[in-house]
């Protein structure tokens, strides 16, 4: 009995870099003979997931790269491959450049304004407590942080679907309350039928949506700074406002790019949002991003080539996203930075 | 909240006595501008969520009339007109069964999967784990036209054990990434005394290692519990008969049916019906979620 570990103690600290194939497996056995109860498990174990994840998630993906290619409309079973013809399409349609120029605004804004408030909060929450001692964080911590990972738990059409009823133009409490204070010119004020409203209100919403979670995971990596450094730091003297900026921030930055990254992918997808809040792409289209442009082309219009074009160039701006994120990170110090504090 | 966030070097500017004890100033400046930034944080979360419940009680003609008023009796008519008419009741059910299924299956062959990759060396490996991070990596937009046609060839376009496929294998690599990690640490010796006990691999791994990796299949169950019910591009794109519909899909029909006649008491209700779900499941599992992204899901 006393061979199996408290439970507790095995959680999986050290995965998110899930230490890479590379290592192999750390005493790795070797699948031993050919024997019935050998065979079966690996076809079982491994067989299975793996031929229901290669159908239905990589063999699309493959076929989206080669469908990217051609004209075809999904309800013939002939098409022609059209090579590049798509993409060149792509760049002179004017629905989708600025579908694109939308996401990448989102792209911009999203992640960028999450992770401030999401910092700050977490910020408030460890150092706001006592200046002594340990971090220990504010007291009732623990209710904050329950109830900010509210917005994060419920479906995001949900959330769309509530914030439209909140914004409502006639019914809705942000008109209600800006009515109340006397501000007649709200009376019905369309927030996300006004082509300068539409998109900051649209970001707002997903901002509430995500902040508390990233708040969780903040707050996770600054409780994982070892409090030493604290210490150390308030015997040099130096005060919350500093420690924070000066030892918080850079010690916790490769977190920060992760969450920049997670929440960038989700800023340049967005259907599910501008889907509840203004499913015609909003005024002037000015909401409308890639994703329900691709949606509309493929399902709507029949268009699936082109459709598939759009979900090519999708891609490529995710990870191109991506790349920019890392780089700007390690030419701003990066990791080298971690053993310096 | 920028002005809020300002006042903070204020409260840094009173440096914490380190000396004397009991709370010092800084303390005290410091507590009341987080307390403060805090409670409209919560109040921001929580005010929609209790306007929109107080909302499903009213009927359409009492939220037409003032945004603040409570209604004048605290009748279930919304909700049955959401669960009857508006079909909530049965995109509920479709619900339930579909991420009920998929959660089952997904965990079991995450799992297995993730125990085969993490536990034994065989040739391709590597190539597996890559290509998981590929399905984890790219947006499931580009997939979705083709796996519309995947499974209209394979006759399960618009059903529930066609969504329920599909759910397990977009859930998969997240599964498989986090137990990964999590069998890895398991200790090996455990296995080598159920090998040397004559246990076969069938038997050591539903008998010993599966029992013993519980707490990490808790948080991934949890997480993925969240993602499958949350789940809204699959269904939409995939799922086009009205009968089978989940419940996201019925809230994004109030939505692109605005305009017309929309029973907006009824629309309340069915987002109050989606909401509660997922708010109880939270409540009662908050220890295992929290922990699980205080475990550290990016280090």
């Amino acid at each position: 009995m006393t061979a199996i570990p408290g439970a507790g103690q095995v959680l999986p600290t050290d995965e998110g870099a899930p230490a890479g194939p590379g290592r192999g497996p750390r005493r790795g056995r070797r699948a031993g003979g050919w024997s019935f109860d050998t065979v079966s498990f690996f076809v079982v174990f491994l067989g299975l997931p793996l031929a229901l994840f290669l159908v239905f998630v990589i063999w699309p993906f493959a076929q989206a790269a080669f469908y990217a290619l051609t004209n075809w409309s999904g309800f013939t079973t002939e098409f022609d491959v059209v090579g590049l013809a798509n993409f060149t399409t792509l760049l002179q349609d004017p629905r989708f450049t600025n579908a694109v120029g939308n996401s990448v605004m989102f792209g911009l804004f999203i992640p960028f304004i999450t992770i401030v408030i999401a910092l700050t909060f977490a910020i408030l929450i460890t150092v706001g407590g006592s200046g002594r001692g340990q971090v220990r964080g504010v007291r009732g911590s623990g209710f904050y942080r329950v109830v900010s990972l509210f917005p994060y738990v419920i479906p995001a059409i949900a959330v769309g679907i509530m914030w439209r009823l909140i914004l409502d133009p006639s019914n809705g409490l942000v008109n209600g309350i800006l009515t109340g204070l006397g501000l007649e010119r709200f009376q019905s004020f369309a927030w996300l039928g006004n082509v300068g409203t539409a998109m900051p209100v649209t970001m707002f919403v997903v901002v509430w949506g995500f902040v508390g979670f990233y708040m969780l995971l903040f707050i996770a990596a600054i409780k994982g700074v070892p409090s030493e450094i604290y210490e150390a730091a308030r015997i040099d003297g130096a005060g919350r406002w500093r420690t924070s900026w000066s030892i918080t921030l850079p010690l916790i930055r490769d977190n920060v790019q992760t969450a920049y990254i997670y929440l960038g992918i989700i800023a340049l997808d967005l259907f599910v949002y501008v889907q509840a809040l203004n499913p015609q792409g909003g005024p002037d289209n000015s909401t409308l991003v890639m994703s329900q442009q691709l949606f509309r082309t493929a399902f709507t219009e029949g268009k699936f080539g082109y459709a598939s074009a759009m979900g090519v160039a999708m891609a490529v701006v995710t990870l191109v996203f991506a790349a920019l994120v890392f780089t700007v990170n390690r030419l701003a110090g990066g990791r080298s930075e971690r053993g310096r504090a | 909240m920028t002005a809020d966030a300002q006042t903070v070097p204020r409260a840094a500017r009173a440096v914490p006595s380190t000396r004397t004890g009991g709370v010092s100033r800084g303390d005290r400046v410091a507590a009341g501008v987080s307390h403060t930034v805090l409670v409209i944080w919560c109040v921001l979360v929580i005010a929609p969520m209790v306007w929109v419940f107080i909302g499903s009680f009213k009927t359409s003609a009492e939220i037409f009339a003032s945004p603040f008023s409570l209604p004048s009796e605290w009748s279930f008519t919304n909700y049955q007109n959401a669960w009857v008419d508006a079909e909530i009741g049965r995109a509920f059910v479709n619900t339930i069964i579909v991420v009920g299924t998929a959660l089952v299956l997904v965990m079991l062959l995450g799992a297995m999967c993730a125990y085969v990759l993490a536990r034994f060396e065989f040739p391709g490996r590597r190539a597996i784990y890559y290509l998981m991070l590929a399905g984890l990596t790219f947006p499931i937009f580009l997939a979705i036209v083709p796996l519309f046609f995947v499974l209209q060839n394979a006759g399960l376009l618009g059903t529930l054990p066609g969504l329920i496929v599909v759910y397990v294998a977009f859930a998969l690599p997240f599964t498989v990434f986090f137990l990964y990690a999590f069998f890895r640490g398991l200790p090996e010796d455990i296995a080598e005394a159920a090998a040397i006990d004559g246990a076969g691999n069938w038997r050591t791994f539903f008998q010993v290692m599966l029992p013993m990796a519980t707490p990490g299949m808790a948080s991934v169950a949890i997480f993925n519990f969240l993602g499958l019910w949350n789940q809204f591009i699959l269904p939409i794109a995939l799922n086009p008969d009205q009968q089978n519909y989940v419940l996201s899909q019925r809230l994004a029909a109030f939505v692109s049916s605005a305009g017309y006649a929309v029973d907006f008491g009824a629309m309340f209700a069915a987002v109050v019906v989606t909401i509660v779900p997922v708010l109880i499941a939270y409540l009662i599992f908050q220890r295992q979620l929290q922990g699980s992204v205080t475990a550290g899901t990016m280090k």
